[in-house]
């Protein structure tokens, strides 16, 4: 039950996130989720939506450097300690979190969505799965 | 001592210059033919034997010398005497895979030392002053050519070698130097921190510079010679063909005074090998006609130059060789090290199975070069995490200063992000403006 996300080299120099931004939607494409990790000379764009592939390919054509990795989309209870609750159970497993940022997506009203990149998908979709998380399927992304 | 250190030589008069170069070009090219296997062969694939060179006006027959041959005769094919009578060796910095050596014999060293002392006396100096030399020391000729040399005039030679610069400042106050020979960045950045450790020119005893082994413009000159209250003077050379003394700058500032009877100069359209006359910019090319273990004929210096036979108000009549205004080739000279594009492009090879496009961006700050180099990322070395792209530059810097001898900023960039002019990459922006 992964999802599938780009990661974008992007430079540091103005005009840049404009025009990858400007592509996607031209191409009809919704973002679900995204976060930028910057450094002093670049960052990276990373983007959960809802036509992957397609999403490659029209950045592809356009010469930026793009690459395509397996997270998780996590649902929690939108209350005070609903995050915490996750992140115990991941630590019980002995799971590290690589990077964690939140999604646009609301299934419902009092949840929240989590994008998750752990260092071991298997392990953390058995654990949190078996804690009765709900983990967001690429299906689940058009909504 | 007067002003000059040989005038029989430096102020010799054209024909007799002429007559002393033929003969010993002559007799040089007997022993480059006897002792060099090598070189007899490119002789033979020309259908020149020692009996068609008659004089200076035969040298044009000779095949050239190039640094490809330097590499392929890497280490002792073109060394023209016994190793039992060679005493030195010099390398130069930083080239792809194997370095460019040379071999001296004790006459050899005798000359180079004798070039320099014609350098030093052109800048005033005499067995009265205190010669601070600031090159390193070591393979580069650098500061074994300048010590070499100050000892011959006599001068009190402190063989400080580069860095450190607050100690050279030290000594400089506390031992009175006179003159100083290094590189003129460095020089520039000696100005600077005089400055900054609140001393002005009236606290040193410096009156001349002899600076070499990298371009610098007139500007830089003019900077120099305020910050440290001096006359600074340009020196050329090549550890090809002996080291710095090849030519060098008398007190006229215009031009470097060829040592012609040691260096026989010309000047060649690089791409078709044709001699053009005095005055005609081109590719310098150089002749050792004394060197006795190293003595390369016609080397093409890639050395981008014009002669002029004009006489020099200074008095003497050796030829001068304006300041090299480029390369026929594309190395870079960045800090005093040779750079060239290949070596760039080896390093990159072994990132990504297509090179990745590439661009240098050499400037200066502070009178010191910069130098990074940016990558065009590509799909196989991207990859979702901070962490692996700082690695990856971390690694790819490493790389080059272990393949270049210096280290270069790395910046990796988008695909497509670097300019093409006409489908090509422009692969070097040099911001320095030494040429204007």
């Amino acid at each position: 039950m992964t999802v599938k996300q780009l990661s974008v080299f992007v430079e540091n120099r103005p005009g840049r996130l404009s025009a990858i931004t400007e592509l996607l939607g031209n191409a009809g494409i919704n973002i679900r989720a995204m976060s930028i990790a910057d450094t002093k000379d670049f960052g990276i764009l990373r983007l959960i939506v809802d036509n992957a592939e397609k999403s490659v390919k029209v950045l592809k054509d356009e010469g930026c450097s793009v690459t395509l990795s397996n997270v998780l989309v996590l649902r929690i209870t939108d209350r005070p300690g609903g995050l915490a609750e996750a992140m115990k159970v991941l630590y019980s497993y002995n799971i590290s979190v690589e990077y964690m940022y939140a999604a646009f997506i609301n299934t419902e009203s009092n949840t929240a969505c989590l994008v998750l990149r752990v260092d071991d998908n298997d392990k953390a979709i058995t654990a949190l799965e078996e804690k009765g998380y709900k983990l967001l399927s690429q299906n689940e992304l058009g909504l | 001592m007067g002003k000059y250190w040989n005038e029989q030589i430096e102020c010799m008069d054209r024909d007799q210059m002429k007559a002393l170069q033929s003969e010993r070009l002559v007799k040089q090219v007997q022993h480059v033919w006897d002792n060099v296997p090598y070189y007899r062969k490119k002789m033979e694939e020309k259908g020149v034997t020692p009996q068609d060179i008659n004089g200076i006006e035969d040298l044009y027959k000779l095949p050239f010398l190039s640094k490809a041959d330097l590499r392929d005769a890497y280490p002792y094919g073109l060394l023209a005497k016994p190793l039992s009578e060679c005493v030195r060796i010099h390398s130069t910095s930083g080239t792809t895979g194997k370095r460019v050596v040379a071999f001296y014999t004790q006459n050899d060293v005798d000359m180079w030392e004798d070039c320099v002392a014609r350098a030093i006396t052109a800048a005033g100096g005499t067995n009265d002053d205190v010669c601070q030399v600031a090159y390193g020391y070591g393979l580069f000729t650098g500061g074994a050519g300048l010590h070499g040399g100050s000892h011959k005039v006599g001068c009190l030679t402190l063989p400080m070698s580069s860095g450190n610069t607050e100690r050279q400042i030290q000594f400089m106050q506390d031992l009175g130097a006179t003159i100083l020979c290094c590189t003129p960045s460095y020089a520039a950045y000696i100005g600077e921190t005089v400055k900054k450790m609140g001393l002005t020119p009236d606290d040193l005893k410096l009156k001349a510079g002899i600076f070499g082994a990298e371009p610098w413009t007139e500007e830089m000159r003019q900077q120099i010679q305020r910050s440290l209250g001096i006359k600074a003077y340009d020196i050329y050379g090549l550890t090809e063909s002996s080291g710095p003394g090849v030519a060098f700058e008398c007190e006229c500032q215009h031009g470097m005074h060829i040592n012609e009877d040691n260096f026989i100069a010309e000047i060649i359209n690089p791409e078709t090998g044709e001699v053009l006359p005095d005055g005609e910019k081109g590719e310098l090319v150089f002749t050792s006609i004394t060197k006795e273990a190293f003595p390369l004929l016609r080397y093409r210096t890639r050395d981008i130059c014009v002669l002029t036979r004009e006489k020099c108000s200074c008095g003497r009549t050796l030829v001068r060789m304006a300041k090299p205004m480029g390369r026929s080739d594309d190395m870079l000279i960045i800090r005093g090290v040779n750079v060239f594009p290949s070596q760039i492009e080896t390093v990159l090879l072994k990132m990504s199975n297509a090179t990745p496009n590439y661009q240098i961006v050499v400037g200066r700050e502070n009178n010191t070069d910069t130098f990074e180099i940016r990558v065009e990322i590509t799909d196989e070395m991207f990859n979702d995490t901070i962490r692996s792209i700082e690695e990856l530059e971390r690694k790819i810097s490493q790389d080059m200063l272990s393949v270049l001898g210096i280290k270069a900023k790395i910046r990796l960039v988008e695909p497509n992000s670097i300019p093409r002019s006409e489908g090509k990459a422009v692969r070097v922006i040099d911001n320095r403006k030494l040429l204007d």
